[in-house]
């Protein structure tokens, strides 16, 4: 009964998005205040209605209902219930339907936290929403229905795959989703700019907390998966440029340079064909994004279930959502409005070198991801295209916009010289070549380079305040005032890129890192990284749904016990798989990582790292979500329209 | 019925026994020569595993990757350079197996991108450039009155 | 016209990249387009040379026929589905000789009883070593070799009855 109501609350949802599609862009197109406002109320019942929906889903996971088919491929009567309800957005058919449910708590979002637009604009966005929620409902219902029954029931379902029972599975998916579906939102702005032909700096203004906020869940997004695998896969890899997660870095890199652009909107009224090309690129490549990892083309470890058919069905949804707003784009962009114009040294020319930057990477990962696709498709040649190609061709274009990152908050709008802020910059300069000879004692060049780089940008952020409030060369109370008295959003550049900075910093660092394979028995040590690493015991232990084996290991330096480590190795019994659990231990300047793999004759297989710097990597990344919170949570952005003082004797209504 | 159909499809054609992708490696692989085994390590960091998904031969716990891992170092101890190994490999799998695309005809458009990239990202920055608008010119009528105060 | 161009671009882009999208969509509901699929390097070049327990490439040669070379296991569940197809094919006349891929000959031997002998000659590649110079990635993969020890043919995955009717006709039968 709840699969069914689970099912209905789908087909209620559909209904909403339909009647929210359609009335609010008519009430738009004719002035029609009374269909305008009926957007939010709309909004919101479809986000009720799949809330609703996506509650009997966990409900029926939870409850061990086996008749739903869903519930009997991904579930079982030990799973453990942590995994029972974050595993509703682990299967396919469930994570559409979350797709769908964050796509419908954008529209309400933006009608509950809209009260600040226009009415037609907030019309148009929650209209535009609408349309994008309606074609992936309508996919969900059709294609991917979660909650289809099976009879006759079995009696115990399939369990899910070990490598998802993680507690990581609990957060990397909804925030990386929140980070996807949120573009719809700037693309919703975008699309509804090109509609009203008109886009000014309120407009910047509006759309900025909107992009901040997806920008920052898909930086914590990634920065969860990538942590996920490191601490899953067992051999402290963190990124393999695999195709899925590069479709998750084009939305970032674009999304990144749409952050940036909104600014220049706001500011100054430029580069508004820029920035409605990139929020409808960064939401098209989720989109795409989607569609590459469930249709089978794909050769990827995070594939989905491959199904052509349903591939189909996304690629004409794709084809309608992100063609007809580029059509859009191609007839309307001109109506856009006079832009401001600026030297091309210059605030606006910095960032017209960022998009330039980010673009060409963005371009450059999208080429190395469908290559091989298109020249088995075309040329029939099968190559493949893997983390040196990647290595080769992204870290050449990432150093200009490690330079350019410091430079840019240091020069102002409209026109410019570029010597008086690099000049501002010496002492940050001398640091980085400083740090950069250093290293290049105990690395080899690149890394070198790349740590040269993050401490340019580290500094050139703090740069960026000092210059702000003049320290050294006003009285220091004075500096401090300064300092108090600076918006949220200064502190967020700032942190953003000195985020970066810190994340680069971790990877460089990482070439340092050490790593031993080794085969010992209890109460052997090994030396590795100038700790002691000694097996002490081997035991078993059991999990709910797995039987596991467990060594325990002392890491020792200098006669202290640094800590103790257990990881471990877990066969499941229903999915007939085994995985190992890495164990680590950090100081957040690296990590100590242990992980076990075979038994031979009472001696045990085990491999042994030291990750240097690797807790920085996504220290960084949750550094630079930070900085956008800080420039979310700036009151400037809360500005509202205008409205017309109305007189303190009552106005008489007819 | 169709959970069978999905396990056998994975079964098709897969070496078994399946050891899982995240099984670590057997220290008895390692050459005793750590400057060789560290360039044997970098060598298979470049060969695909064939039958994974996307994973290099020194990242997959599956028992092909293990037989190249296995021969990648027989080849270095035998005093190969790594071109000569690598077409080994390439004779055998095809271009397929390399990790770093080959320089070849087909491959142009992909080495070239990020060249390419800049130059079309650097060229729409340019073309969608508005510049400002010179003054319209003064008609007759303003040219006399332009003249006139001029004089003054 | 020139800014009209560079807007038009981006649409072009996507339009030429979901057609090729859909392109290859089809083709993997037709098979045609497989983005798994390792392609064989040995096609119309020469068999590899090699020599094992049963026989080498050397009595390939000798054979001076067409000849179909079927990499199995016992411990391979697909190769248990073509079994009957080789069978098949090996009453047809056409001359079947295997190698067993990763296998214990006892474990070899027994499977042959039970579900029936296709080759005329059983060879045993315990090391794989083998299978890496034809390139094989899984069993079964199956070869057709003609009588001047060229490759003709290769298929990955369990024969279908499908391919009888080819196979024979390459065979030269």
């Amino acid at each position: 009964m709840i699969a069914e109501l689970g099912h209905f609350g789908l087909a209620i949802a559909i209904a909403f998005a339909i009647a929210q599609a359609i009335l609010p862009l008519w009430g738009a197109h004719r002035g029609d205040a009374r269909l305008m406002q009926s957007a939010p109320a709309l909004a919101q019942g479809q986000a009720f209605a799949l809330t609703v929906s996506f509650l009997c889903l966990i409900w029926v996971s939870v409850s061990d209902d086996f008749s739903v088919l869903n519930v009997a491929e991904n579930s079982h009567t030990l799973k453990p219930l942590l995994y029972k309800i974050t595993g509703a957005w682990g299967s396919h058919e469930g994570s559409i339907l979350f797709w769908c449910l964050i796509l419908a708590w954008c529209g309400a979002a933006v009608s509950l936290f809209g009260d600040n637009l226009p009415a037609s604009l907030r019309a148009r966005v929650i209209g535009v929403l609408a349309l994008s929620a309606c074609g992936f409902e309508l996919f969900a219902l059709l294609e991917s229905d979660p909650f289809t029954r099976l009879w006759p029931p079995p009696e115990n379902g399939q369990d899910m795959n070990p490598l998802l029972q993680d507690p990581g599975l609990a957060f990397h998916p909804p925030m990386l989703y929140a980070g996807y579906v949120g573009f719809a939102i700037p693309f919703a702005f975008a699309v509804a700019a090109l509609l009203e032909g008109r886009m000014d700096a309120a407009w910047g203004r509006w759309v900025r907390p909107w992009t901040l906020g997806a920008w920052c869940c898909l930086t914590c997004g990634i920065a969860l998966g990538s942590w996920w695998s490191y601490y899953v896969l067992g051999w402290g890899g963190f990124w393999f440029w695999d195709p899925v997660e590069n479709a998750s870095l084009l939305p970032w890199l674009t999304g990144t340079a749409l952050l940036h652009c909104a600014i220049v909107v706001e500011k100054r009224e430029a580069l508004k064909i820029w920035t409605v090309l990139l929020a409808i690129g960064a939401f098209a490549f989720s989109l795409s994004g989607t569609f590459l990892v469930r249709s089978g083309i794909l050769n990827s470890v995070h594939s989905f279930a491959n199904d052509p058919a349903r591939g189909v069905f996304i690629l004409g949804l794709l084809a309608l959502v992100i063609g007809g707003s580029l059509l859009l784009f191609m007839i309307r962009a001109p109506l856009l409005g006079a832009s401001g114009v600026f030297a091309p040294v210059s605030r606006e020319g910095a960032l017209v070198l960022n998009n330039i930057l980010l673009c060409s990477i963005t371009a450059v990962v999208l080429t190395g991801t469908i290559y091989p696709l298109f020249a088995d498709l075309l040329l029939h040649s099968k190559i493949s295209v893997g983390p040196p190609f990647y290595a080769a061709t992204v870290y050449p274009l990432a150093i200009p916009v490690f330079l350019a990152m410091a430079v840019g908050p240091l020069l102002s709008w409209k026109r410019t010289a570029l010597l008086p802020a690099l000049v501002k910059l010496w002492w940050v300069a001398l640091v980085a070549v400083l740090v950069g000879i250093v290293c290049a004692f105990g690395m080899s060049a690149l890394p070198a380079l790349f740590m040269a780089a993050a401490a340019w940008m580290i500094l050139g952020a703090l740069a960026d305040i000092i210059e702000r409030i003049r320290l050294f060369r006003v009285p220091l109370a004075t500096s401090v005032s300064r300092l108090i008295g600076l918006k949220l959003s200064t502190f967020g550049t700032t942190l953003g890129h000195a985020g970066l900075g810190i994340t680069v910093a971790g990877i460089a660092g990482m070439s340092l890192a050490t790593q031993e394979i080794v085969l010992v028995h209890p109460g052997q040590t090994v030396e590795l990284a100038g700790y002691q690493w000694t097996l002490r015991e081997m035991h078993d232990a059991r999990g709910s749904n797995y039987n596991a084996r467990v060594a325990t290991i002392s890491v020792m330096r200098d006669g202290h016990l640094i800590t103790t480590l257990s990881p471990e190795r877990r066969a499941f019994t229903t999915q007939q798989m085994t995985t190992t659990e890495a164990k680590i231990h950090t100081n957040l300047l690296r990590d100590l990582y242990a992980v076990l793999g075979e038994e031979r004759d009472g001696a045990a297989v085990l491999r042994l790292h030291d990750n240097t710097m690797a807790p920085l990597i996504w220290l960084g990344a949750l550094v630079m979500a930070l900085g956008g919170l800080c420039s979310l949570l700036d009151r400037r952005l809360r500005v509202a329209v205008p409205k017309r003082a109305v007189a303190a004797m009552g106005v008489e209504r007819a | 019925m169709r959970a069978l159909l999905i396990i056998a499809a994975l079964l098709f054609v897969t070496p078994l026994p399946v050891t899982p992708a995240w099984a670590i490696s057997d220290p008895a692989e390692a050459l005793p020569n750590a400057a060789q085994e560290a360039r044997a390590v970098e060598l298979g960091g470049q060969l695909r595993c064939l039958v994974c998904q996307n994973e290099s031969i020194e990242d997959s716990g599956a028992d092909l990757a293990r037989d190249l891992r296995h021969i990648v170092r027989q080849h270095i101890a035998a005093g190969e350079t790594d071109a000569q190994i690598i077409a080994w490999m390439v004779a055998r799998y095809g271009d397929f197996v390399r990790l770093r695309p080959p320089f070849r005809l087909s491959t142009a458009l992909l080495w070239a991108s990020p060249l390419l990239a800049l130059l079309l990202a650097g060229g729409l920055a340019l073309g969608l450039r508005r510049r400002a608008a010179p003054p319209p010119p003064l008609s007759d009528a303003e040219q006399q009155r332009l003249a006139h105060l001029l004089e003054e | 016209m020139n800014r009209r161009m560079l807007l038009a671009a981006p649409l072009g882009a996507a339009v030429l990249g979901g057609g090729a999208f859909y392109a290859m969509l089809r083709g993997l509901q037709s098979g045609k387009f497989d983005p798994r699929g390792v392609p064989s390097q040995l096609i119309d070049k020469p068999l590899p040379g090699f020599t094992l327990a049963g026989f080498g490439s050397a009595d390939v040669l000798t054979a001076k026929r067409p000849v179909v070379i079927n990499f199995f296991a016992s411990w391979c569940v697909p190769c248990l589905d073509e079994a009957a197809t080789l069978m098949a094919l090996s009453r047809r006349g056409v001359p079947i000789w295997g190698i067993a891929y990763k296998d214990k000959a006892l474990a070899t031997a027994n499977f042959l009883v039970r579900n029936g002998n296709p080759y005329q000659r059983v060879a045993h590649d315990d090391a794989g070593s083998v299978a890496i110079d034809w390139g094989v990635t899984g069993v079964p993969e199956t070869y057709l070799i003609d009588a001047e020890g060229i490759v003709r043919w290769r298929f990955v995955g369990p024969l279908p009855d499908s391919a009888l009717d080819g196979l024979s006709k390459l065979a030269g039968l």
